[in-house]
């Protein structure tokens, strides 16, 4: 049996996926990626191992994605996660043409075509404004979970509406909230809504073409989830492995090329 | 996926540079120190240099000094010292660091600054750079010229005759300016001399941009461009600045013969658009040849001036010729339908695979339009197409890991097509 494994160095999470050759995930892991970069990696690998019941040399190819792919040092080849996202979600919804990536600073969409390339992608510059991290602030305003805000936009009845996108900024238009005696949920349901306009006039950049797949750390958030479905106007397709599809793109990456190298020995990897 | 080691080629023409900017810097430094020369201030775009080489005075461009300051990492304090006496974080970061270095002792790491004589605005597609000049004015009560260039408005891009006749008007009245500052009167066959010597150097170098449609290209239309922009600008209407061109074209054509280009293998041709950014100008070029991607052609090396399209100074009409120059042959006085069809001709013509659009996070003037032109290239025209983000100056912009993630998924994404495409053809030969 062949292995391939995917490590997704993200800036706040490392995920790690590892397929067997008929491309089923045989262990997740996901571990805080933190200061040191390289052992981030190296430990969500050892978790996954660990899950999968294997020893290391049973993996035959390991592709490493994310901003700390370059640390995935006992990796085979590094690829950008804008890649991975994209292969990632195809294979989880074969019907994908646009991407919604949200991660810990990222926000980014990619058109793909049918085989899970890219053909065009946008992403956030320079800034965390509708990003995870964003979410993290409000959550951190007021003092409740992260886990725990989505569901609770979900309640909004008359959501407010934020001054700011801006993730250091966003804290003092809460206070100011709720200063206002404003509902939670009525805050939290208008800052899911303005990530969400936010999100979407970056991603139109790119076109927004059905069906679209909704990825990475942030979809896990039902607030979110609804409030793009609810701009877009359309489903949008969520998985329970949303969060690890980098990572998963990655592994499928990995595998195609330990197959190749396998049959075609002479010239192993591109 | 396949990554092409870096080049670290330097010809002889890199070599023939250094030694010529050497020479031109020291004598920017003698007119500063010694008092051997008096300088006059002008802009890269569109500019009438050679008035001033037939006054015999020294041409100072105070957008090279603060690119230098940025290539020499030399460039944020004199930011920061602009930015304390109140210029905002937004502000050209040109601006910035010249007004910074103005203000000080004027010295750098290449050369000392004179102050001018003339600070002589020749103002084109950018009224930041106008406020620029009138407060060096301020700052040292000196004497300004504004010229005053009419932009590109019709719809044919071709400027009127009353535009010509405009601009010729405020150059004679320029004329006057330099007999009183040099106390002689214009010799007009040094000028037409001068003249001749511009346009025999701006169609050799527009030979030298024609060699890039050859694959391999001999040079990068970008990052070796810009070494070739400083004698362009700078020695612009001398033997010395001639004589760059010569042998830039004859080395050229030779690696042209030879099949040699600036990378071990060409596997990406693109066009870019947008200054670089120069305080990590060897880090953004190896972003590049890692992907075996080399830039055909540039529109940032038609900021001084476009020759490639026909242009040539004409000596037997030397003021409407820098004035025709000046109006409609850079390409920061044409307006945005120009700037696309001028890209649209580079990748056509020159055999591009994409278009790579770098914009600078403090110049909204000239990047303001680049989405609307990446949608264009994209939808309209299919040519892949990446915006990216930083500055020309202040190294604060600069985001390696983000630019680099962009850069990378954007060659992925190419590379992936070109294997496709080249499973298919390789099918269907087989077929």
């Amino acid at each position: 049996m062949i292995y391939a494994a995917g490590i997704d160095v993200g800036s706040t999470q490392t995920k790690g996926i590892i397929l067997d050759e008929k491309r089923n995930i045989v262990a997740r892991a996901l571990t805080m990626t933190g200061a040191n970069v390289t052992r981030a990696g190296d430990n969500c690998f050892k978790e996954a191992l660990k899950v999968a019941e294997i020893p290391p040399e049973q993996v035959a190819y390991v592709v490493g994605t994310g901003y700390g792919r370059y640390k995935v040092t006992f990796g085979d080849a590094q690829i950008t996660e804008i890649s991975c996202h994209a292969r990632g979600a195809c294979n989880l919804f074969p019907n994908t043409r646009t991407v919604i990536d949200m991660g810990g600073q990222d926000a980014k969409g990619i058109r793909v075509g049918p085989d899970g390339d890219v053909k065009d992608f946008v992403m956030n510059d320079k800034c965390a404004a509708g990003t995870g991290r964003f979410l993290g602030s409000a959550a951190e305003a007021l003092l409740l979970n992260l886990d725990d805000i989505g569901p609770l936009s979900l309640k909004a009845k008359n959501p407010v509406r934020l001054t700011t996108v801006c993730t250091v900024f966003v804290e003092s238009d809460i206070m100011s909230y709720l200063a206002q005696n404003k509902k939670v949920e009525d805050i939290l349901g208008g800052v899911h809504s303005a990530i969400a306009a936010r999100t979407i006039s970056l991603i139109r950049r790119v076109g927004i073409e059905p069906e679209v797949t909704f990825t990475g750390g942030v979809s896990r958030n039902i607030g979110m989830v609804r409030a793009l479905e609810e701009k877009l106007g359309m489903k949008i397709n969520v998985s329970p492995d949303s969060h690890y599809v980098g990572a998963l793109g990655a592994a499928i990456f990995a595998l195609e090329r330990a197959v190749k190298a396998k049959g075609e020995p002479a010239q192993a990897t591109a | 996926m396949a990554e092409t080691t870096k080049s670290t080629y330097q010809g002889q023409m890199h070599l023939l540079q250094k030694e010529m900017m050497g020479r031109y810097f020291e004598r920017v430094t003698r007119a500063a120190e010694q008092g051997d020369g008096k300088a006059v201030y002008m802009l890269i775009s569109g500019n009438p240099v050679e008035l001033v080489q037939a006054f015999d005075l020294v041409p100072v461009y105070p957008e090279i000094d603060a690119l230098q300051l940025a290539v020499k990492k030399a460039a944020l304090p004199f930011i920061l010292k602009a930015e304390e006496i109140g210029y905002s974080m937004d502000n050209c970061a040109y601006v910035k660091a010249d007004v910074g270095l103005f203000l000080g002792d004027r010295k750098t790491p290449f050369a000392t600054i004179p102050l001018p004589s003339l600070i002589l605005c020749n103002y084109v597609g950018c009224n930041v750079y106008l406020q620029w000049f009138e407060h060096l004015a301020e700052y040292c009560d000196g004497e300004i010229y504004n010229l005053d260039i009419p932009f590109l408005r019709e719809p044919s891009g071709k400027p009127s005759k009353a535009d010509i006749e405009y601009v010729v008007k405020q150059l004679e009245e320029v004329i006057v300016a330099m007999e009183r500052l040099t106390g002689k009167d214009l010799d007009w066959a040094k000028l037409k001399r001068i003249v001749a010597l511009s346009g025999e150097t701006g169609e050799l170098w527009a030979k030298v941009k024609s060699l890039t449609k050859h694959a391999p290209t001999p040079f990068d239309a970008y990052f070796d461009s810009v070494t070739m922009m400083a004698p362009l600008y700078c020695l612009r209407g001398t033997e010395d600045g001639l004589k760059f061109f010569q042998t830039a074209l004859k080395e050229m054509e030779e690696k042209v013969q030879m099949g040699q280009g600036p990378l071990p293998e060409e596997r990406f041709r693109f066009v870019i658009e947008g200054p670089p950014p120069w305080p990590y100008l060897r880090t953004f070029r190896d972003l590049f040849s890692k992907w075996g991607a080399v830039a055909v052609a540039s529109t940032y090396s038609t900021v001084g001036g476009l020759w490639e399209f026909g242009f040539k100074h004409d000596p037997n009409r030397p003021l409407e010729s820098i004035a025709e120059h000046m109006l409609e042959w850079n390409v920061t006085n044409r307006n945005f339908l120009q700037r696309y069809a001028q890209i649209r001709r580079y990748i056509e013509e020159w055999n591009a695979d994409a278009l790579i659009i770098h914009s600078v996070k403090s110049c909204r003037l000239f990047s303001a339009g680049q989405g609307d032109m990446r949608e264009y290239f994209t939808k309209d025209l299919n040519v892949p197409t990446l915006l990216i983000e930083s500055d020309i100056e202040d190294p604060r912009y600069f985001s390696e890991a983000q630019i680099k993630n962009r850069i990378d998924a954007f060659f992925e994404s190419l590379e992936h097509k070109k294997i496709v495409r080249e499973a298919h053809a390789a099918a269907g030969g087989a077929a």
